[in-house]
């Protein structure tokens, strides 16, 4: 066990600037308008660093200096940019506690998920691209005798990122890895919940990019992430967010006849077979673990496995055995390294959570554990954490049916397969579900058969570059974390060469 | 004179209960966002991050199409001044699921919030729920989605 040293007490892995500016051509620049804001660490419910209130005026200054550094930068080979890609991954490898306690203080999440998924992720994520870009050919084809069609991979030019705060490191490196090693310039623009993180991370990392290469502009969504959004000098938008934003930013580049990549939430299925339960084995406990990683991220995670679906013969021991174990879930100081469930990330998150807990009670859903917001006493006391919360329910009502992004889960039972396809297809979402099952046959054709971007099969909450995650339905447009990111970030430039000497005889 | 409940006017054809109502606080909140900004809107959003909450726009700023139904509408002009009118949106396909619940809109401390226009004073729009007392005044899903009225998903049952 390890508990780490709080941020501004002695022996912090991690001591935070007083004040953020935006970072801006390769250096720190004050905000155009002067205006900053409080960021809040949501472990103790108080502020811990003022961050640039960001505005169109600096949107347009980082949008300057990456149009001066795209040129060069979109000229780069494949091997230097991947080697920068490489240089990145190394210096956060170097830094993984300093970054995990970074972002713990920013987000809440318990620093054991950061020192050993966030950090970790985010590094291979930049090796991955590294990777992927250096092995991307373009195509050709010999269409006839004497004409040839090459398909040549070109940057976009200058890309608009919008980044979430569930994970603002992972989900920053996300957009950013892809973007980069396509030969993008970009202006991100984090999360006002989370907005200091990323900052930390440019500090170590800044002077391995060109200047203007990357631009971080912190600020409200109204006041900066519309301005960048619906700017007429970006050439792409991406978006990780929730459904009525996503709108309105592809609404904002259908005005620019620009394309957007958008990952809106989910609301994930998580179905168990009788047959998991056939034994009291690895893969039982394995199963279990599956059912409350509901918990996971405190629920802040757009594929949280939100619905569990049991199927009938098991519902009542396997539901036991479940609430069991979720009721063991450690909540305490997210710094400790025994902590398995952190703070929510925002006073109004917290809010968001209980209102839905009160509708599921209203709906009639039976409360099987936790419900209430839990104080943790001592200087965690303010913190914004709640209770592990299991509900009893039907698909129907609206905990089943909308994202609460909390340690919320929703349960409910299913009679056959054809029962389970039909309640994990019922939900307008469409980004991530579980199956569970020893017979392969079920789970694969489950797998198969259900609407969304990301099926889980007898494992889940596993994010490891290469596997493709996007969504089906309303969560989305796009994918990310596989090489097919690469096209979301490049341009189609094709040559159409005839190496004939005669004409075509029209005129 | 204390700030009142406002409640929406019914504009689902068919229907004849108000669906949505703001909280004192909220229609402050309002009343000052509307000096700055001007005429708003609402739509209620869903999933992720900052989903399921009633995101403010300027009105118009979020084009709506036959794919979201208008809950109702609220005049937050005080009585005898002239009418501010702000539309309350939501997806058809959410409403689908949400028609069974009345709809309170309130305030809390909070950060942040996609792009909507409460977040730079620090607080954030809040969905509270309550059950519909009786399915019956109210138009069915199916009814209220003016497009593709067959491809809609059956009425919600209020349990």
């Amino acid at each position: 066990m390890t508990v780490y040293a709080a941020p501004g007490t002695p022996g912090s892995k991690v001591t935070f600037k007083s004040r953020y500016e935006n970072w801006i051509g390769g250096e720190w620049v004050a905000p155009v308008k002067g205006q900053y804001f409080e960021d809040i660490t949501p472990v103790t419910g108080k502020p811990f660093a003022e961050v640039a209130r960001g505005t169109a005026e600096d949107i347009e200054l980082a949008l300057d200096a990456a149009h001066k550094a795209a040129p060069a930068w979109g000229k780069t080979s494949a091997t230097e940019r991947a080697a920068v890609l490489n240089r990145i991954a190394d210096v956060i490898d170097a830094n993984t506690e300093m970054l995990a306690v970074a972002e713990t203080w920013d987000n809440g999440k318990a620093v054991r998920e950061t020192i050993n998924a966030d950090i970790p992720l985010a590094a291979d994520h930049f090796r991955y691209f590294a990777s992927a870009i250096r092995a991307q050919d373009g195509d050709h084809a010999q269409l006839d005798g004497d004409t040839v069609s090459y398909q040549f991979h070109e940057p976009l030019g200058v890309v608009g990122q919008i980044i979430p705060w569930n994970f603002p490191i992972l989900m920053a490196v996300w957009k950013l890895a892809p973007a980069l090693a396509a030969g993008n310039a970009i202006v991100l623009k984090p999360a006002e919940q989370t907005p200091v993180s990323i900052l930390v991370l440019m500090e170590l990392i800044g002077d391995i990019l060109p200047p203007g290469v990357v631009n971080v502009v912190n600020g409200f969504g109204l006041e900066a992430g519309k301005p960048l959004a619906s700017s007429n000098r970006i050439r792409k938008i991406a978006f990780t967010g929730e459904t009525t934003t996503g709108r309105l930013i592809l609404q904002y580049a259908s005005a620019n006849i620009i394309p957007s990549t958008v990952e809106l939430g989910g609301k994930s299925p998580n179905i168990f077979f009788s047959d998991v339960a056939q034994e009291k084995d690895a893969f039982y406990d394995k199963a279990q673990e599956g059912f409350v990683l509901f918990a996971f991220n405190q629920g802040e995670v757009c594929t949280a496995p939100s619905r569990a679906l049991l199927q009938k013969p098991i519902y009542d021991s396997f539901l036991g055995d479940a609430v069991t174990r979720a009721s063991k879930i450690i909540q305490g100081n997210p710094l400790d390294t025994d902590t398995q469930m952190g703070a929510q990330a925002s006073n109004d998150q917290l809010e968001k959570i209980l209102s839905y807990i009160d509708i599921g009670t209203k709906e009639g859903a039976r409360l099987a554990l936790g419900g209430e917001r839990a104080d943790l006493g001592g200087d965690l006391t303010d913190g914004y954490y709640v209770q592990p919360t299991i509900f009893e329910g039907h698909n129907k009502m609206r905990l089943f049916q909308e994202e609460i992004f909390g340690p919320v889960l929703a349960v409910t039972s299913f009679t056959d397969y054809d029962d389970a396809i039909s309640i994990a297809n019922d939900t307008i979402y469409g980004l991530g579900a579980g199956v569970w099952s020893r017979n392969g046959n079920v789970a694969y054709r489950a797998g198969r058969d259900i609407q969304a971007g990301r099926v889980w099969v007898n494992n889940y909450h596993a994010y490891p570059a290469g596997a493709a995650f996007g969504g089906y339905k309303s969560s989305g447009i796009g994918r990310e974390n596989n090489k097919l990111a690469l096209g979301h970030y490049q341009q189609t430039k094709n040559l159409l060469v005839s190496y004939s000497e005669n004409k075509l005889g029209f005129f | 004179m204390s700030t009142p409940t406002i409640t929406a006017s019914v504009t689902i054809t068919g229907e004849t209960i108000p669906r949505v109502e703001l909280t004192p606080v909220a229609v402050d909140l309002l009343r000052s966002l509307w000096e700055e900004h001007g005429p708003l809107m609402f739509h209620q959003s869903g999933g992720c991050c900052d989903g399921s909450s009633p995101m403010l726009f300027m009105a118009g700023e979020f084009i709506t199409s036959d794919q979201d139904v208008r809950l109702g509408q609220f005049d937050l002009a005080p009585a005898g001044e002239p009418g501010q009118p702000l539309d309350f949106w939501m997806s058809a396909e959410q409403f689908n699921y949400w028609s069974h619940t009345f709809l309170t809109v309130d305030v809390v401390p909070g950060r942040g919030s996609g792009f909507s226009a409460e977040a730079p004073r620090g607080v954030r729009f809040l969905i509270r729920s309550e059950l519909m007392t009786t399915m019956t005044p109210f138009a069915g899903p199916t009814d209220t989605v003016e497009a593709d009225a067959a491809d809609s998903p059956a009425p919600v049952v209020a349990s």
